[in-house]
């Protein structure tokens, strides 16, 4: 469970219980072996169609992309269009707007609730009473478990137009207050019900790290005479590194998927121009508006570029000396 | 290791360190008022949307920061109009057959996995499985699968497409792996074969990992929205989440919701808050048991993959 865990599956492979070559027999040959094993199999043949069925046979249902797809005449019967719906998209001011949109977030994401578990568990790490810091825990764990669907309607009780904050501000004399439906805050918003969702979730991994920093550091630090705040910029933040360029990798590959279900809820309350997003995008086009080929395509180069992303940064982490996922 | 055992139970004492200045006493109030604010912030939304559920009609109507006259009338007629029942059924089923059904398939690919040195093609079926992590086909493949599947309006459509997650795969693999070996290898020598070995030895010593992969499981199941919204068009079916959503966040009014002929209805407010609470109960049950599992360091190798 150590940090290097992280660095991929499959390292602990050779401490797997299971026969080691039961006596060191001369080499089995390869049908062998896979008799041996029969067993075993029968193990993971019904995971792994599962997981040729619903993850990979879908991905064949993206040759929809290139063509002009109604679900009337299926996919036999679909005309072939090339790269017409890419094309399409290009040129689709609403597809420009969805991707502003999601830089935009993504962005906001980045700047304001990427640091905010790494500062929450600073906090918490400076807390001395253990009683204390386990019941704040306790408590800022609690909503990554709500769905979003809770979340938002939660939110719209304290923060929208009927609720808590308008009531409040009415009885001061003062005029309404809706922040749920103003299209101007809405980025703001995405990212404050993010914080307040998975902030404290997010700290976790952090505790983690600091809590496998060996304190002779910090009382050699101590003893030279580094103030707390110091022993916290030049201990614990360095140690925290290794974890924060592997959570970062995983951030800019997801950078162009931002709160789906979030964004999708929220829309009928701040409008298309304020809260589409891509993949929001590919299901009003797609799924209800019917144009599947365009949508597809959307969705297409989006998972395309994502999964570049990753990669790239995946690299460029590895060549700056630090660790990639794998 | 043994050192960080040590700073953990020394602290656990609550004394600090002996080269630790005590914090001056400006610095320990802005610490509380902090961690103060941040609980109120995490807290009370819950907290109020609760009270308010159980708030009697005039102080519903009029708004309050907290009510004090309370009445049971938002869920008795809830529970008089039938949607909400019928939605929290079938979540209930979602949730409780995907879960088992999770599990099993989850352990059982794991359980195959474990030894990917000594079982030819293994490694290769692991590869498959992680690289579903990085990329998915996306909505509208998704959707025509299930369509194609004869899913659409079936109940299982938000059941079978997670059976396996491969993250929660790799978690329990990784269990597996650091089980003791010698236990394992005594009763393959005393002749016991892969399933027995499983059902009677591996599932019974990895109750820890499988109990918190099994919250993680029930939680995604009774979150289950967008996959209804996609799949599911029968109103009948609809699992609780797009029940709430249609009622509080769309502003429909829940058919039959009074409590008697003669009465007048409650309030929409109080209504609103209390199907709220009614589809964050169960989370609300399940969490200390999940809490359990965040300090033993389960979770955190479970985070971590």
């Amino acid at each position: 469970m150590s940090v290097q865990t992280a660095a991929g599956p499959g390292t602990r492979a050779s401490r797997a219980p299971g026969p080691e070559p039961r006596r060191p027999r001369r080499r089995l040959s390869l049908r062998q072996r896979i008799w041996r094993e029969r067993w075993t199999y029968t193990f993971i043949l019904p995971g792994a169609l599962f997981f040729l069925v619903f993850a990979y046979v879908p991905m064949l249902g993206n040759v929809v992309a290139f063509q002009d797809y109604t679900p009337f005449r299926g996919i036999d019967g679909s005309p072939w269009v090339g790269f017409a719906n890419f094309t399409a998209i290009f040129q689709d001011p609403e597809v420009l707007t969805a991707l502003r949109n999601t830089l935009i977030i993504a962005f906001l994401q980045l700047v304001f609730a990427f640091p905010a578990p790494i500062a929450l568990a600073l906090l918490l790490h400076s807390l001395l009473s253990e009683r204390v810091k386990r019941l704040v825990q306790t408590i800022v764990y609690l909503p990554h478990f709500l769905s979003w669907v809770i979340v938002i309607s939660v939110w719209q009780q304290v923060l929208g137009g009927g609720g808590l904050v308008a009531g409040l501000m009415q009885d001061w004399g003062m005029g309404g207050f809706d922040a749920m439906t103003n299209a101007d805050t809405f980025k703001f918003l995405v990212v404050a019900q993010n914080v307040w969702k998975d902030c404290g979730w997010g700290t976790i991994i952090f505790f983690a790290a600091i809590a496998g920093i060996p304190s002779e550091r910090y009382e050699a630090a101590a003893i030279d005479g580094a103030s707390g705040w110091q022993r916290t910029c030049h201990v614990t933040l360095p140690a925290l590194i290794p974890v924060t360029t592997l959570l970062l990798i995983l951030n800019i590959g997801s950078i162009l998927t931002v709160g789906f279900e979030q964004l999708l809820l929220q829309q009928p309350m701040v409008g298309a121009d304020a809260a589409q997003v891509l993949d929001t995008f590919v299901y009003f086009r797609g799924v209800l508006g019917g144009q599947w080929g365009i949508a597809t395509a959307a969705g297409l180069l989006k998972g395309v570029i994502g999964t570049i992303l990753v990669l790239s940064a995946n690299k460029l982490a590895k060549r700056m000396g630090g660790e990639g996922i794998f | 290791m043994a050192t960080t055992t040590m700073t953990r139970s020394r602290q656990a004492e609550g004394g600090r360190p002996p080269w630790m200045n005590p914090p001056s006493p400006l610095v320990r109030g802005i610490k509380a008022l902090v961690i103060a604010l941040i609980v109120i912030t995490m807290l009370y939304p819950l907290v109020y949307v609760i009270a308010m559920s159980f708030a009697a009609p005039e102080q519903a109507r009029s708004g309050v920061v907290f009510p004090t006259r309370y009445s049971l009338d938002a869920y008795r007629a809830i529970f008089n109009g039938g949607t909400v029942t019928q939605g929290l059924q079938n979540s209930l089923f979602i949730t409780v057959v995907g879960t088992v059904l999770s599990l099993a398939a989850t352990s059982t690919l794991a359980w195959g996995l474990a030894r990917t040195r000594q079982v030819p093609g293994a490694k290769a079926v692991l590869i498959m499985v992680l690289a579903t992590m990085f990329f998915g086909a996306g909505i509208i493949p998704n959707f025509m699968l299930i369509k194609y599947l004869g899913l659409l309006d079936s109940t299982w459509s938000l059941i079978v497409p997670g059976l396996i997650s491969a993250f929660n795969m790799i978690v329990i693999r990784n269990f597996f792996q650091n089980l003791p070996e010698e236990l394992i290898e005594a009763a393959r020598i005393d002749g016991a074969g892969e399933w027995r070995i499983f059902l009677r030895i591996v599932l019974p010593l990895s109750k820890p990992v499988l109990a918190v992969m099994g919250l993680f499981y029930a939680v995604g199941y009774w979150n289950t929205y967008f996959n209804a919204l996609l799949y599911i068009n029968d109103s009948e079916k609809w699992p609780i989440q797009v029940v709430l959503q249609q009622y509080v966040l769309a502003g429909v009014a829940i058919p039959g919701a009074v409590v008697s002929p003669d009465q007048p209805a409650p309030p929409g407010v109080t209504l609103q808050m209390a199907v709220i609470v009614l589809a964050t109960v169960p989370i609300l049950l399940v969490y200390p048991f999940l809490q359990r599992y965040f300090t033993s360091g389960v979770l955190t190798g479970a985070i971590k993959g």
